[in-house]
């Protein structure tokens, strides 16, 4: 795994990059999550505000509501959310068609036609999700938040530029940088353990089940280790 | 007699072949020449396939030396091996279609790194219909490989393998699965092929029709060596049982 990391840095580094392959693997990887990545965001902040609301009431502090439940939507729930959610569907997807082309010997076509397929298929699809898992967790942060306002005022009532002027408010620079600055490390995450579980696929088709199962389980794990050695490094940074 | 004078395309030199415990090909030997049609035959794990992605390096030898078209593949850089490799076409045994390309861009990928844009602007789209015309198969052009029967796969990857005008083509079972007809069709498209360009054709198969169309030569590969050597005709009047076996 690390052997293939180190080689993904070093083809990434040589001239001559596939674009027209990378710019279709960020529309499929892209388009096709941002659906699902939308309605979890949505029910996520919506949850979130019912459920907190009890607990603040008991402190009289329900007008701390929307301050509350942005901070940690934007600084844990939504990143983490995304990428877990971006860790079964593109990390699955990654390991179950790389792997079902390694198997049908499609990835030895493309060598002998010339074309390199680390190249080709791996640089592409991890750069791809190095950049789309970072847009889809900033549109997942902004609709959480709706969802946030819609919780807000299924038992209260806070109008709609109270709602935002408390969450601007309590949100600043150090919540929203490192929170971005982590998901480019997921969308890694998740790119590569796929790419590298499908490149990895052992003969049959059973192999490639085996593949994708195990690409969303690792790339899983691999959200919770970066999420806290990120959480690490900002405490460090004092940007708490 | 002709061929001795001339360099060999091919040269397999002592090639040994293991996987783990398996020890497929053991100092394994042969020459390849130019305008041959070599056949090979061997039983089913008998590393024919093996073999030859050993010619073309997807497989690395453990022993040995290959030379291909004059150059020794081992001490080759990526760059060096890929340009060498536009002039070896490859079937596979499993076709290995890209199944999320339209049959068009399966004929176009081996374009895009070898032929430059304005090539490929110019020459593409009329390469790709000549190679699809020779297979019979116009049109299925903007079908999806899956859409395709198990023979009409074959003849796509036939002809994109043949798309680059190989100098050598390594056919690893092209007329497994087809019915007698298709298969004898293949069988003279690959013998036409030869001699319209006069390439050099290394053909894995069982099928005796297709060997007795297209060989010139047929080497036996048995336990990992090369067992016997001759002409179609020598082959199936020899006494050896063990070659007797295969021409039954
Ligand atoms: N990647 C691999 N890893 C391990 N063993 C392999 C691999 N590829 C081939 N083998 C082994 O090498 C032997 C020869 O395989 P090969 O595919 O060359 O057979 P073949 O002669 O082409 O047979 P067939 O006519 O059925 O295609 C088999 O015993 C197979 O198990
Ligand atoms: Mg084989």
């Amino acid at each position: 795994m690390s052997r293939f990391t180190a080689r993904f840095f070093n083809e990434a580094s040589k001239p001559k990059q596939e674009y027209g392959e990378f710019f279709k693997q960020c529309y499929v990887i892209g388009y096709k999550t941002l659906t699902l990545v939308g309605v979890t965001a949505f029910i996520m902040g919506l949850v979130l505000t019912i459920q907190s609301r009890p607990t603040l009431l008991e402190f009289g502090a329900e007008s701390l509501l929307p301050s509350m439940v942005s901070v940690s939507l934007i600084r844990e729930i939504a990143p983490v959310i995304t990428a877990l959610i971006c860790a079964g569907k593109i990390g699955s997807g990654l390991g179950a068609e790389l792997g079902s082309m390694k198997v049908t010997e499609q990835i030895d076509a493309m060598e002998v036609s010339g074309t390199n397929p680390f190249k080709y298929l791996v640089v592409t699809r991890v750069l791809a999700t190095t950049l789309m898992v970072p847009i889809l967790s900033s549109l997942a942060n902004a609709i959480s938040l709706y969802g946030g306002f819609l919780g807000v005022n299924l038992r209260g009532d806070v109008s709609w530029n109270l709602y935002w002027f408390q969450v601007f408010g309590i949100l600043n620079f150090g919540d929203v940088l490192p929170s971005l600055i982590k998901t480019f490390f997921f969308g890694f995450a998740i790119g590569i353990v796929g790419c590298y579980k499908g490149f990895s696929s052992q003969k049959g088709t059973e192999g490639v089940g085996r593949s994708a199962t195990t690409a969303v389980i690792v790339a899983s794990l691999m959200v919770f280790i970066v999420d806290l050695i990120a959480v690490q490094i900002t405490d460090l940074l004092g940007l708490t | 007699m002709e061929q001795t004078v001339r360099n060999p395309v091919i040269e397999v030199k002592n090639v040994n072949k293991s996987f783990g415990d398996n020890h497929v090909l053991k100092d394994f030997n042969m020459s390849v020449y130019p305008g041959e049609n070599l056949v090979i035959l061997g039983k089913s794990g008998s590393g024919k396939s093996v073999l030859i992605k050993c010619i073309i390096s997807l497989i690395q030898a453990d022993e040995g030396e290959i030379l291909l078209l004059g150059s020794s593949i081992q001490g080759l850089e990526q760059d060096e091996l890929d340009m060498l490799r536009a002039h070896v076409g490859f079937l596979f045994q499993s076709n290995a279609l890209y199944d999320s390309m339209t049959v068009r861009q399966n004929l176009e990928f081996p374009l895009r790194i070898h032929w430059s844009k304005e090539e490929r602007a110019l020459g593409a789209e009329a390469a790709v219909k000549e190679a699809l015309e020779d297979v019979g198969l116009l049109h299925t052009i903007d079908m999806m490989p899956s859409e395709l029967s198990g023979g009409m796969k074959k003849r796509v990857a036939l002809a994109r393998s043949l798309i680059l005008r190989p100098k050598v083509i390594l056919y690893d079972e092209p007329t497994t699965g087809l019915d007698p007809i298709t298969s004898r069709e293949i069988s003279e498209l690959m013998v036409s092929v030869q001699q319209k360009y006069n390439a050099t054709s290394v053909i894995i198969s069982h099928d005796l029709n297709c060997i007795k169309i297209t060989s010139n030569r047929v080497i036996m590969l048995i336990d990992g060596t090369c067992y016997a050597d001759g002409t179609y005709e020598e082959l199936s009047q020899s006494a050896d049982p063990k070659i007797k076996e295969f021409f039954k």
